[in-house]
């Protein structure tokens, strides 16, 4: 895992001496400030972290709720519950019997509801922002299969009103920004707070690891085959997937070596991803292609963090629990493609009932704003077919698991003392089509009020336009 | 009188379907025009038809009753807008039929023999609750996309309720791009293409005449002499509150045309235009992004904004997946529910919501008095639901299209059964159906 230390990112990178010109500054010592020359005795060190976060909570007050229904991520459930946000972390909850401090802001939560911040670990906010135009499309570097050398982070733009909808009516947190599924290997991803910012440093989580986007099936082979080149078939996709692993093997052991390597910004990614650093995020809807990518991660040495979309989990579900694979799905998306066909509005429940890691995703501007009604949607599948599953077991599908797949599972994704205060009050309970947040704190700060245009953000794209500052 | 309870009843729903003289009783009846629901209701219906609903009302001698426990019971959604039975898989270009790009025919296509009333997505939205459905062709390489349809969602053959009921056409961005690239052009090429037809019409020789130089075919010229008369509504896909403005004014010049806005995602900007002007609009409510220049003023509040101003608003599913996913009515329409509760924001009634995705939509393609609500003369469209139908994940537990009871299985409830534990048994998974 990432530190939050600059100096504990650093790694020893050997750079091979041919090309190490145009790749960085001389090496003065052998200290840890990044350098890219090298020699076989004195290896190189790169910087892991070059694009640091500058993202710092906003000020936080002594707050209380009290007399709320707590789902607290993890499947327990407070009636008349109370909470406590310190300097920005969870500092406690309890029942009705709780002793609460006195000098806070206290919110009656009588009739409401409380959970941790909502998790969506697949979303395309910020490199497919809105307006949906040419000019700031930036999620798919379709122009090669393999790029696992790009960063998503590269392309968000952080003036998407995306997030701001997010953040105001699905009290989005924390997203996983994904490259998009053209690529067999699309790139690295981000992990953001939900708290607009300047540049996209200022919203990334500090510390999240960062993950990388596979995709199988359709998507590649459509894109590359269409372009007369590899892959244009499934086979083709694995035998590119295969090939490109062996090189990483074989450039990781390098490494671990010692020896001396040119700098190979797509080998970086999946040497970290070999190494377990680095957690992949894998877009597959077959069931057979989803045991063919569990079978890969087992020939080349690395772990599949969470199958996307897994329209197929169902069918599947024992082999994801063996494997402690994540599924994050949709609750009833399907026909759009041929992958998408064996759709069913059970999937969900199918692999919570198996006892796999069960999440609720995006992938969509819109459904990010009601991933609380997408899991209702598939808690009321699974009891139609007669599956007992409290609302705040299922609530682990929107808490903990999505934490868990994005390596974050002890900063976030529940509400427990100590973890960052990211905390949604609903007006009513979230599996309500008729809910709606009325107040979002990400680290303890009150980032969205319901009853305070003032706590509503708008964008730097919308201000000044026909409805800037409306409800939305 | 033949007692059915209702998960015996359900039982049933393997027979061949056919109409049915039947009264639905203790029901929490919901007629779809905008009241509230009457609790302790009954509807009747027979020969296929509403013959009387509310309370109080009389179960005739002879005929099946169901008691449905105090359930909602509603008549069938309306999907507003849709594309229904045209598509099965929409990146299989064989199974999909939504747009004729490569026809050189616009305004004339008629989407009836499209339709695949066998088709997945038919048993999948019924199961959803949703009985009809205003299907329109989607948008082509011609301005016009040609001529949509009413339809049942019934398990049968017969799916055409109304035939070239509408003509679409989009504005705005789609139709600039379509009519050279300016909306100037779309503008001119809409009229020129409206006044051949009105030549066509006068004098059908002229057709003949213009030769090459036509502006127009005579299946399409035929068309839109129905548009220019108003015997076909015109559904425009408009968004920007200048461009719905523009729309509106087409009216100077053609004035028995038949307008429904349909986006109107500006709408709430000249809402009042919108109602002074007596025109229907469509809206996909939840729609909330700018994202395009055409939307940059897009609110949830939409609907509820030109409901107030007077505006008779429908709730469909169309910025989204317009062919699958039409059991997305009922939870958009529940969300605009919700937002009554938020401040500062704009939504429906519950009754009002209702009606948006029932009574509305019927009246907006002119067919109020047969579809759409549970007043009697109208379908026998009624659906019996589990709990609240505008609730997340409520679904009906009967339904009755054309006084006939539905199927409610989908292949997705056998895929589901089949994998119910995921591990082969003592044959492979293709020997358990």
């Amino acid at each position: 895992m990432m530190k939050g230390v600059k100096g504990g990112l650093l790694a020893a990178v050997s750079l091979a001496l041919a090309g190490c010109a145009a790749t960085g500054t001389e090496a003065k010592s052998a200290s840890d400030k990044p350098a890219a020359t090298a020699t076989a005795d004195r290896p190189v060190r790169f910087d892991k972290n070059p694009y640091p976060s500058t993202y710092k909570p906003y000020p936080s007050r002594l707050t209380v709720v009290k007399n709320v229904t707590i789902f607290d991520g993890e499947g327990g459930r407070i009636d008349h519950g109370s909470i406590v946000l310190s300097s920005g972390k969870v500092l406690s909850l309890g029942g009705p019997d709780m002793d609460l401090p006195t000098d806070a802001d206290v919110y009656d939560g009588t009739g409401k509801y409380l959970t941790p911040g909502v998790i969506d670990i697949h979303s395309h906010l910020g490199d497919y922002p809105s307006p949906s135009v040419e000019g700031l499309s930036d999620g798919n570097e379709a122009t090669g299969p393999v790029t696992a050398e790009v960063w998503a982070e590269h392309s968000v733009w952080p003036q998407d009103p995306g997030f701001t909808r997010a953040l105001v009516n699905g009290g989005i947190t924390t997203l996983e920004i994904l490259p998009g599924s053209a690529n067999l290997m699309g790139g690295r991803s981000v992990v953001l707070k939900n708290v607009p910012a300047r540049t996209v440093q200022g919203m990334k989580f500090p510390g999240a690891p960062y993950g990388l986007k596979m995709a199988c099936g359709e998507n590649p082979k459509r894109v590359y085959g269409s372009k007369g080149r590899m892959p244009s078939t499934r086979m083709g996709n694995m035998a590119v997937d295969r090939q490109t692993w062996a090189k990483a093997v074989a450039y990781k052991k390098k490494l671990d070596e010692g020896k001396a390597v040119d700098r190979d910004l797509a080998m970086e990614t999946l040497a970290g991803v070999l190494s377990g650093e680095i957690l992949i995020q894998n877009h597959c809807y077959r069931a057979d292609e989803m045991a063919q990518v569990i079978d890969m991660s087992h020939e080349f040495g690395y772990k599949v963090s969470a199958f996307h979309h897994a329209v197929e989990a169902y069918k599947i579900a024992d082999l994801l629990k063996k494997e402690d694979i994540c599924a994050a799905m949709w609750a009833d998306w399907w026909g759009f493609k041929m992958e998408a066909y064996d759709s069913v509005p059970e999937n969900i429940a199918l692999v919570y009932k198996e006892g796999a890691c069960t999440i609720v995703h995006s992938d969509d501007a819109n459904q990010i704003q009601r991933l609380n009604q997408e899991a209702a949607k598939a808690l009321a599948a699974g009891r139609r077919m007669g599956m007992q599953i409290s609302d705040e077991q299922a609530w682990t599908w929107l808490g903990i698991n999505p934490a868990k797949a994005i390596g974050l599972a002890d900063k976030i994704g529940s509400l427990k003392p100590g973890k960052m205060a990211d905390v949604v009050l609903w007006n009513g309970n979230p599996f309500s089509v008729y809910t709606r947040p009325e107040k979002v704190w990400i680290d303890g700060a009150l980032m969205f009020d319901a009853n305070d245009p003032k706590r509503r953000p708008v964008t730097d794209f919308e201000l000044g336009q026909p409805g800037e500052g409306d409800v939305k | 009188m033949i007692r059915t309870l209702l998960l015996s009843a359900a039982a049933l729903i393997a027979l061949p379907a056919t109409a049915q003289d039947i009264a639905i009783t203790n029901a929490k009846l919901v007629i779809g025009d905008g009241s509230a629901p009457i609790e302790g209701g009954t509807v009747v219906v027979r020969g296929g038809k509403v013959v009387a609903a509310g309370r109080g009302v009389a179960v005739p001698a002879g005929i099946e009753s169901v008691d449905a426990e105090g359930r909602y019971v509603t008549p069938g959604i309306v999907a507003a807008f849709s594309r229904v039975g045209l598509v099965e898989v929409d990146s299989v270009t064989g199974s999909n039929d939504r747009s004729a790009n490569r026809s050189r025919f616009s305004a004339g296509l008629d989407i009836a023999p499209a339709l695949n009333p066998m088709g997945s997505p038919v048993a999948v939205n019924r199961a959803a609750g949703v009985t009809r459905a205003i299907v329109a062709p989607g948008s082509s390489s011609n301005l016009f996309a040609g001529q949509g349809a009413v339809v049942d969602l019934a398990d049968d053959m017969d799916m055409v309720t109304r035939p070239r009921a509408l003509q679409f056409v989009a504005f705005g961005e789609d139709g600039s791009a379509k009519a050279g690239g300016s909306r100037a052009a779309t503008f001119l090429l809409f009229r020129e293409q409206l006044l051949a037809a009105r030549s066509y019409a006068r004098n059908p020789a002229t057709l003949a005449e213009w030769g090459n130089d036509a502006m127009i075919q005579r299946a399409d010229a035929e068309a839109l002499v129905r548009v220019i008369n108003g015997t076909t509504p015109l559904f425009v896909r408009v968004d920007r509150a200048a461009d719905i403005l523009n729309v509106l004014k087409l009216k100077g010049e053609f004035p028995a045309l038949k307008l429904v806005l349909v986006g109107a995602t500006e709408g709430w900007l000249v809402a009042r235009a919108i109602a002074a002007a007596k025109v229907p609009a469509i809206v996909s409510p939840l729609s909330d992004l700018p994202d395009s220049f055409e939307r940059l003023g897009a609110t949830q509040s939409n609907a509820g904004r030109l409901e107030a101003a007077g505006v008779d608003v429908s709730v469909g599913v169309f910025d989204d997946d317009d062919a699958h996913k039409m059991g997305y009515t009922t939870q958009y329409a529940g969300n605009l529910v919700g937002l009554t509760k938020l401040p500062g924001a704009s939504g429906l009634t519950w009754d009002q919501a209702f009606a948006a995705i029932t009574s509305a939509p019927a009246r907006a393609i002119g067919m109020e008095g047969s579809i759409g609500s549970l007043k009697p003369g109208r379908v026998g469209d009624v659906v019996i639901w589990d709990h609240d139908p505008l609730e997340l994940g409520s679904r009906p537990v009967q339904i009755w299209i054309d006084g006939k009871r539905q199927s409610l299985t989908t292949r997705q409830d056998r895929l589901r059964d089949r994998y119910l534990t995921p591990e082969e048994g003592a044959l492979p998974k293709a020997y358990e159906r």
